[in-house]
């Protein structure tokens, strides 16, 4: 079209433009989409052939019929009874209850530490906050695999053997692990913790009541201590009035090693302490974050109104740091439990260690082993999210 | 009668001075001090002996183990090994190949980090697109009269930082298409995004890897075979690029909306207006995050070991269980955080100054 005739043509500019359909935007859009997909189906076709052809000259079968199979080889610490003869399907939950196990003490580990660490590096005391600092500076900068393996290779492998145990109170920490003294509940142990539980929906029905009493009169209700009472005060005269029906266990030296008692492999205190040492740094940096957060003027209306310090840290700082800590803080904990799968670089049979490794070169499954593996993981961050998403519409700042 | 200024007295000497700042700092209650007493005691014990174990009581050069007579940390076994540590198995004659590389990144980094140097843009192409190249060819060789050198003998330190680097650089582009794909309002490409982005940020790196090392050779056909090294980078680029689409996301999500209908209303088209108004702004506000993805990348390739790649940790555990120098983990352990350290460390510092010099907002 030259650039003389474009006033006259006005109507067929239009006309044509309807013709032209790579002008509208939604044609187009549509147009764009339809050979994504076009090429997404493509590229999927040529990889699942490919794959097929491959596993056929490989004579590998695909399906999940190798969960069946017996898998045969034993593994290091199991939560569930495990045995060689069991299936390759066993080997998944016992991989998983692993990765659940280190992942739920290493966050409780981390986040405890990481809010004492986050607090102590705002401390007007300059020791306590420098240490939290060199220590946060230190410790989130150094690969975790790295801290893993300096726990596990240096510290733990170069223990005494078990006849040279270290010990302390009643119990041992050598080479092969840490042995702990085992309560064993007698007869009529369950009615403790029975107590334990009817102490903790105690506590729950008597903070709905001081809420709405406080909510009414202003009064305030010392919940601490009743609910530390409630919770362990119930159990333990329930303990006493039973006749204390318990025995401990303790491990004995006998042969080459201890029997008896809690076993802790090394491989699980080298993850342990190496995923709450690092995580604990960057749990210390949300915290911080959350507490700087709270305007300055919310403590000193707090300080104004006669909020004593306790009180105010209870009832104005923490509940608006909280909404800022824990979305990054449920994302830290999702890091820990993915993190967790370096423990196969040591052994500690977790979910990856165990499944998408010892039983994915026993059985060459590569494809259905990935899958459930990466299944797993993907569920718990959808969990996640969705629980972020749920904590966000419900702490969201409601604006008036 | 006189009045008369008085001559104003000095502070009282508790509250100035070195002292006033130990009381202000240390001992400004009972609970305080007792805490610094504490702390500064255990700090004492265990830094002392500590100290004296690296420094005083070391020994720093020798051929082998009888070196070390000092008592303390043995740091010959590091620097007997440090050329092994720095590249691997490269051959010894193409260590300048391996330092020229890394030198003209540096060189290039360098250049767009300063504030006040001209010709960024011209740079900035250079290191995306010209230097790739050369690096390839240095590093690998086969052309230009430099001899091939196969992956499998690459390692140690230079092998983290060729895996850290091409991870972010080829990422980059990926996670822009990602992300404006995240931001489109066209339903599949969105979906597609977004299934991509978060699929590949719920799961593990290593299965990431393991997936990649396992099930890459099964995905093309036979006659395609995919070195080690290449196999780890695609699944380190598959990665990589949803971290950094989310990154991006947040930078494009920071334009004031204002600056999105500005370029609408000037009739520029979706590309020209990323391109001209959008991207250079969130570019410059992206910077801390890209940093931030850097470090945690740049920590996440020494997970390599577990797939069989030499990285600088994987190299220094294989050293560590050689018999002829068995028990010095420590120093080699001590030495690959330090190293870590230093990068990962002065990278989220020069993050950090960024973000304080980019906040003067709008």
């Amino acid at each position: 079209m030259s650039l003389s005739d474009r006033p006259t043509s006005e109507s067929s500019a239009i006309k044509s433009g309807s013709s032209r359909f790579w002008n509208d935007p939604d044609k187009r859009a549509l147009m764009f989409q339809i050979l994504l997909v076009l090429g997404l189906a493509a590229f999927l076709l040529s990889i699942i052939n490919n794959t097929l052809s491959n596993l056929e000259q490989r004579g590998i079968t695909t399906g999940f019929a190798f969960l069946d199979v017996e898998a045969g080889f034993g593994i290091l610490q199991s939560l569930i009874p495990y045995t060689e003869t069991d299936t390759y399907g066993r080997t998944f939950f016992v991989g998983l209850l692993n990765t659940v196990l280190v992942s739920v003490l290493g966050i409780i580990a981390a986040t405890v530490l990481g809010f004492f660490l986050g607090v102590g590096r705002l401390s007007k005391n300059w020791l306590i906050s420098k240490v939290c600092t060199v220590y946060i500076e230190i410790f989130r900068n150094i690969p975790l695999l790295l801290q893993i393996f300096f726990w596990y290779f240096t510290v733990l492998r170069t223990l005494p053997s078990p006849r040279q145990s270290l010990e302390f109170l009643g119990s041992f920490l050598n080479v092969r692990g840490l042995y702990l003294p085992q309560p064993v509940g007698g007869e009529g142990f369950n009615v403790v913790w029975v107590m334990f539980f009817a102490g903790l929906g105690a506590t729950w029905l008597l903070k709905r009541w001081a809420n709405k009493r406080q909510e009414v009169t202003g009064q305030d209700f010392p919940m601490l201590y009743a609910g530390l009472g409630l919770i362990f005060g119930l159990p333990l005269i329930a303990f006493f009035l039973m006749g204390m029906p318990m025995t401990v266990d303790h491990p004995v030296l006998t042969g080459f090693n201890f029997v008896g008692g809690i076993t802790i492999i090394p491989e699980f205190m080298a993850l342990w302490l190496a995923l709450t040492i690092y995580t604990a740094a960057f749990i210390a940096e949300i915290v911080r974050g959350g507490i700087l957060s709270v305007p300055h003027g919310q403590l000193e209306a707090a300080t104004a109104l006669g909020l004593p310090r306790s009180k105010t840290l209870r009832f104005i700082i923490l509940p608006q740091a909280l909404r800022v800590i824990i979305p990054p803080l449920t994302s830290q904990y999702l890091n820990l439990t993915k993190n967790s799968s370096l423990a196969t670089a040591i052994g500690y049979p977790d979910l990856v260690s165990v499944f998408a490794g010892t039983t994915l070169n026993q059985t060459g499954q590569a494809i259905e082993v990935i899958f459930m593996t990466m299944a797993v993981y993907l569920t718990l961050s959808i969990l996640t999210s969705i629980f972020m998403n749920w904590y966000n519409s419900r702490k969201a700042l409601i604006e008036r | 009668m006189k009045y008369e200024l008085q001559p104003m007295l000095p502070a009282p000497s508790s509250t100035t001075g070195l002292l006033g700042w130990l009381k202000r700092n240390l001992f400004s209650n009972v609970k305080n001090s007792i805490a610094t007493l504490l702390i500064g005691y255990f700090l004492i014990t265990l830094l002392g002996p500590a100290l004296q174990w690296a420094f005083i009581d070391s020994d720093w050069f020798g051929d082998s183990p009888a070196a070390c007579t000092s008592g303390g940390a043995c740091w010959a076994f590091i620097t007997n090994r440090m050329d092994q540590f720095m590249y691997g198995f490269y051959p010894e004659t193409g260590y300048w190949r391996i330092n020229a590389t890394l030198f003209l990144f540096a060189a290039a980094v360098t250049w767009m980090v300063i504030e006040k140097t001209p010709y960024k843009g011209y740079v900035a192409f250079f290191t995306l697109f010209i230097y790739p190249i050369i690096g390839f060819y240095l590093l690998y060789g086969g052309s230009f009269g430099l001899e091939v050198v196969d992956t499998h003998k690459w390692g140690g330190l230079s092998l983290t930082l060729v895996l850290a680097v091409i991870g972010i650089v080829a990422a980059m582009p990926f996670g822009i298409l990602l992300a404006l794909g995240r931001r489109s309002e066209m339903p599949i490409v969105k979906a597609f995004s977004v299934i991509y982005i978060e699929f590949w940020r719920g799961v593990p790196l290593i299965t990431v890897l393991f997936m990649a090392s396992v099930m890459l050779p099964l995905f093309v056909s036979e006659e395609i075979t995919f070195d080690k090294l290449l196999r780890a980078l695609i699944g380190i680029i598959l990665f990589q690029s949803a971290y950094m689409a989310e990154v991006i996301r947040g930078g494009l999500q920071a334009i004031p909306k204002g600056q999105y209908e500005a370029a609408d209303a000037l009739g520029l088209t979706y590309w020209k207006s990323m391109l001209l108004i959008i991207m250079p702004q969130a570019l410059k506000l992206m910077i801390p995050g890209i940093v931030n993805t850097f470090i945690a990348l740049f920590k996440d390739t020494s997970l390599v070991l577990i797939i069989g790649l030499f990285d600088i940790l994987a190299i220094v555990q294989s050293a560590n269980s050689d018999t002829d120098w068995l028990g010095y983990s420590t120093e080699g352990y001590i030495f690959v955080a330090f190293v870590f350290w230093i990068f990962c460390f002065g990278m989220s510092r020069y993050s950090q100054n960024l973000e304080k010099r980019l906040k003067t907002g709008y």
